[in-house]
């Protein structure tokens, strides 16, 4: 419908030197890199390193101030394309006051999700995420991981073609970790593009490829083994550091 | 020495908080400078209007502080009374005088009594003086100092709670993340407002219903005019009162610094919406009061309840409120452009 992108094909996201300014503060400085289509990219990076203004950018709700961000071969930001990308923030931004159904019905409307097909897809998601027992609890009474699990849920609602996750698994445990990286690598192969930003290091680890932040700057650019074998090390850890230190 | 810590410790975080501070300093000095003005008004000075009055009586009126104007005939006097640009006039009816007072506001009935008192005592002695008729064109003498400022207080309600209400929820929206999350869907920002306003609408009609019921009712508030047009006229008000909260949260970090706008949005509309008389204040404090939507709202509620006027004599003050919300629901669709650029 939009874009040139098919379900087979998957979308890419072009990423062009792109520089972010808040004020004076320049956030962002001359971002140039590729996500492939149907690939789970991973941005790594300390805090303040730029992550969430990146991806802001490639969600459709922050414009460059310089430099194009293209996603499925649409510049950015367009209306139309925020109904195809999904975007979770770091705060889960959930009505507490609400229940989970009440949550999810509320965004799946506001994607033009409705009827039997809605109520099939919201039993689906939390399925996913392995809360379809506290479906009709009020969020103020959910746990922290179970949160971060609901607005996982509403990110993957209306079955984005782009899915832009940030810090996905902060606060939730181990073993639920593996079965949402188990979903993520799924969802991957039939044709989702999955971007995510992280600061654990061994989550990079199951990344396809990874974009390295540091101070607004992208620091390298590869698959976790070249990134190692290039600086010769054996952890991502190591090899942050090492390309932290050649330009720091 | 912990004291002196905390001491320096509250002291930076006012600092760093200039708008706080600027609050505890600039709002009760903009308060009481308010109330000064206020209270410290000229008294109110009556405009009667006069017809075929004898000479003798106009001159003794004369030296009271009232302000004359003559008319040729009753009709045209009523029409003057009508349009309030007299408070009340006399006419000489079987050798006696005839008053008939506006009558919406006790107070300037009470300065035009005693005038009239006055002026009869002084023009003869004996007790046969010159009682004169009184009658009123709205009101009553019956009327309490409650029903001429109760149709204010409704509308005050309706605005303060309302505005305070949907610009805490709309900030909360801001600051949970949520205001985020509903930018990254396909919703447009002006509907973002306009569902706010829908919503809101909705519920704030049926908190005028419950309000006027109440007073009406209940606290027995006079009530002449149709409630179709009170309902009307409080349901614009809170549409004003949301979109001007609404707009005003962007300007807010925290629900407290939400509280800040009351002492500098809220109470100055207080003042100027017809609580106090606002013909005795300074010519340019009255001209304030034109920029108040308190001011058009509280104006409405008193022609419907108190003069039981209907919705063609309305219909401009309900204008005013309309753009007001319209100008306020266009910068709404403005500011949010800050948390998205589409």
């Amino acid at each position: 419908m939009f874009g040139k992108g098919s379900r087979e094909e998957g979308w890419g996201i072009q990423v062009s030197h792109v520089d972010r300014k808040f004020g004076k503060r320049l956030v962002l400085q001359d971002i140039d890199f590729e996500v492939k289509p149907a690939e789970i990219f991973g941005l790594l990076g300390p805090s303040g390193s730029g992550k969430t203004t990146l991806v802001k950018l490639m969600a459709g709700i922050d414009r460059p101030t310089s430099g194009t961000v293209v996603v499925g071969g649409v510049q950015m930001p367009r209306l139309d394309m925020l109904g195809k990308i999904g975007y979770m923030a770091q705060s889960d931004a959930l009505y507490a006051e609400l229940t989970a159904k009440e949550n999810l019905d509320f965004f799946a409307s506001l994607f033009g999700l409705r009827g039997r097909g809605r109520r099939r897809r919201i039993e689906e998601v939390m399925e996913l995420v392995h809360l379809t027992d506290s479906m009709k609890k009020r969020v103020s009474t959910y746990s922290g991981g179970m949160k971060r699990r609901l607005s996982l849920a509403i990110a993957m609602l209306h079955r984005p073609r782009i899915l832009i996750l940030d810090e996905p698994t902060v606060g939730i445990d181990p073993a639920l970790r593996v079965s949402i990286w188990n979903e993520l690598r799924d969802m991957s192969q039939s044709g989702t593009t999955i971007l995510v930003t992280t600061h654990v290091m061994d989550e990079a680890e199951k990344c396809h490829r990874l974009g390295m932040l540091r101070d607004g700057r992208l620091i390298a650019v590869g698959t976790p083994g070249e990134l190692k074998a290039s600086t010769n090390v054996t952890t991502i850890e190591e090899a942050f550091l090492a390309f932290g230190g050649v330009r720091g | 020495m912990r004291v002196c810590a905390l001491v320096v410790r509250i002291w930076r975080q006012f600092l760093h908080d200039k708008r706080t501070l600027m609050l505890m300093l600039v709002a009760p000095i903009l308060i009481l400078t308010l109330v000064s003005l206020v209270f410290n008004g000229n008294t109110y000075k009556p405009k009667i209007g006069t017809v075929d009055v004898p000479a003798m009586v106009t001159q003794r009126l004369a030296q009271e502080d009232v302000s004359l104007v003559s008319y040729s005939s009753t009709n045209s006097a009523l029409e003057a009374l009508k349009t309030q640009t007299i408070d009340a006039y006399i006419s000489w009816q079987d050798g006696r005088p005839a008053v008939v007072l506006e009558g919406s506001d006790p107070s300037k009935n009470k300065a035009i009594l005693l005038d009239l008192q006055q002026m009869a005592e002084a023009s003869s002695p004996g007790p046969t003086g010159i009682q004169p008729k009184i009658t009123y064109l709205y009101g009553s003498a019956k009327m309490s100092s409650f029903d001429n400022f109760g149709p204010v207080l409704i509308g005050f309600f309706a605005f303060f709670f309302v505005f305070l209400v949907a610009g805490i929820s709309f900030l909360k929206e801001r600051t949970t993340g949520t205001l985020q999350r509903l930018v990254a869907t396909p919703i447009r920002r002006w509907e973002i407002v306009a569902g706010y306003v829908a919503g809101f609408g909705l519920f704030t009609t049926i908190q005028a219903i419950l309000i006027a019921w109440f007073c009406v009712d209940i606290l027995g508030m006079m009530m002449n005019g149709r409630l179709i047009n009170l309902l009307l006229i409080t349901l614009l008000l809170s549409i004003t009162a949301l979109t001007l909260g609404t707009f005003l949260s962007s300007f807010a970090n925290s629900e407290f610094q939400m509280m800040q706008f009351i002492p500098l949005v809220i109470v100055p509309q207080v003042f100027f919406s017809g609580l106090f008389n606002i013909d005795t204040m300074a010519v340019w404090l009255r001209w304030l009061s034109k920029i108040m939507p308190l001011y058009y709202g509280a104006d409405a509620m008193r022609n419907v309840m108190i003069r039981g006027k209907g919705f063609t004599d309305i219909v401009m003050d309900l204008a005013v409120l309309l753009a007001f919300s319209l100008v306020f629901m266009v910068l709404n669709v403005l500011t949010l452009r800050k948390y998205r650029h589409v």
